[in-house]
């Protein structure tokens, strides 16, 4: 169990998903003008991304035995193209609400590079079955934790006094670069002896 | 339009870095040293010459339904054929780059070029715009991979790939760490890029006056 909560707070706090790896930058750029949109956009990646990683673990045994590793990058972009499409029809289906505040976001998240990012660094790692699934979730519950702080501050940030020069992208990148310097701190965090492993 | 201003269309007016703000990921991640900043920008350079002409050749066969499907895979195509060209040849190199070749496939700029140049144009206006946007990408890497390599550690473009050192130009205790860690990325963009809105807007009143 102390293994999976690894998993969890590293991929949450030491190596976040934006701040360490930048991994996502653009929607955390684009969808993060309001708290609402970004909770949704939160929502919807982390319902991917753990998905992504269950399938493309028993993708990437196929690829092992029919010995055609080379292949991974192009059946895992076609595996979450397919997978974003299905989710979104079935979202559309079941609960038309919750497609209503994921709506355009949904589609956009194949081009995620989060999504395709966890399930190389999941192969990489070497990682089983439900550590996969669990480091998915991790990674997205990090991404979604600093999309969802960018948005409060720029909210605020919108009405801020700043030269022409500045403003939207530059601030925002710098505004990032600080939350960075914030997270800078949990990397002298021991997590193993911290949880005994 | 002539090739000469295809080219420098992307290299200077649309920049992909700069003025439309694409590709942010890798950008940021790799840009710690100069030769992972040259290295990343000729990777995707190629990647986007090819994908663009590939594309280019097919516009007409493609259906206009599965269009993006269709693309990724030729994208994912020539991302891997550079991958495991790269994994050979330069091992260091690609093992400092790590996740960010095969996530090539994910860039937004491949993806935007086939879908407003090369799906209008023929193979070699493609194969030219293919090549300024690269150029436009790999000086934007370069220019901030220069900045946070020299003020960071103090040196300038050393290459283990290539058993070159680099030229010293101060000592590494007298660099801003911070720098060549994450935060210096976001931050070093950002006024990068307020710069360079600065400069935009000077030019643009002084032709306006």
């Amino acid at each position: 169990m102390t293994e999976y909560l690894f998993i969890v707070l590293s991929a949450i706090f030491i190596n976040n998903f934006i701040v360490a790896r930048f991994l996502g930058i653009c929607p955390f750029l684009g969808v993060s003008k309001q708290v609402e949109t970004a909770t949704g956009m939160g929502m919807a990646v982390t319902f991917v991304m753990a998905l992504a990683s269950g399938i493309t673990y028993w993708i990437q045994k196929v690829l092992v035995v029919l010995d055609i590793e080379f292949l991974r990058t192009i059946t895992f972009i076609l595996v979450i193209a397919v997978l974003v499409q299905f989710v979104e029809m079935v979202i559309k289906k079941s609960s038309p609400v919750l497609y209503q505040a994921l709506g355009i976001y949904l589609p956009l998240i194949t081009t995620n590079c989060a999504v395709l990012g966890v399930t190389i660094i999941n192969v990489d790692e070497n990682y089983n079955f439900l550590q996969s699934v669990v480091n998915g979730i991790g990674g997205a519950l990090g991404f979604s934790l600093l999309l969802i702080l960018f948005a409060g501050i720029r909210e605020r940030l919108a009405f801020a006094p700043l030269p022409k020069a500045i403003e939207g992208i530059p601030i925002a990148l710098i505004t990032a670069g600080l939350i960075s310097i914030a997270f800078l701190g949990f990397s002298g965090f021991d997590l193993a002896a911290l949880l005994g492993l | 339009m002539t090739k000469w201003q295809i080219f420098k269309n992307g290299v200077f007016n649309e920049n992909p870095t700069f003025r439309l703000v694409l590709g942010m990921c890798p950008t940021l991640a790799v840009t710690t040293a100069m030769v992972n900043g040259l290295g990343m920008g000729i990777a995707t350079t190629l990647v986007l010459t090819g994908s663009n002409v590939i594309i280019a050749l097919l516009r007409k066969v493609i259906p206009k339904e599965i269009r993006i499907p269709a693309y990724i895979v030729v994208i994912a195509t020539f991302t891997t054929i550079i991958d495991k060209t790269m994994a050979a040849s330069m091992p260091d190199l690609h093992r400092v780059l790590g996740i960010f070749i095969p996530l090539i496939v994910v860039n937004c700029i491949v993806l935007a070029r086939a879908e407003a140049f090369a799906s209008k144009h023929n193979a070699l206006d493609a194969a030219v715009d293919g090549l300024g946007m690269g150029m436009g990408f790999t000086l934007a890497l370069t220019l901030l991979s220069s900045i946070r390599e020299l003020v960071g550690t103090g040196t300038l473009l050393k290459a283990t790939d290539f058993g070159f050192e680099g030229f010293a130009l101060f000592p590494e205790d007298l660099g801003a760490k911070l720098l060549i860690l994450p935060p210096g990325a976001f931050i070093t963009l950002g006024l990068l890029l307020a710069g360079i809105n600065w400069l935009v807007a000077r030019k643009e009143e002084k032709a306006h006056d």
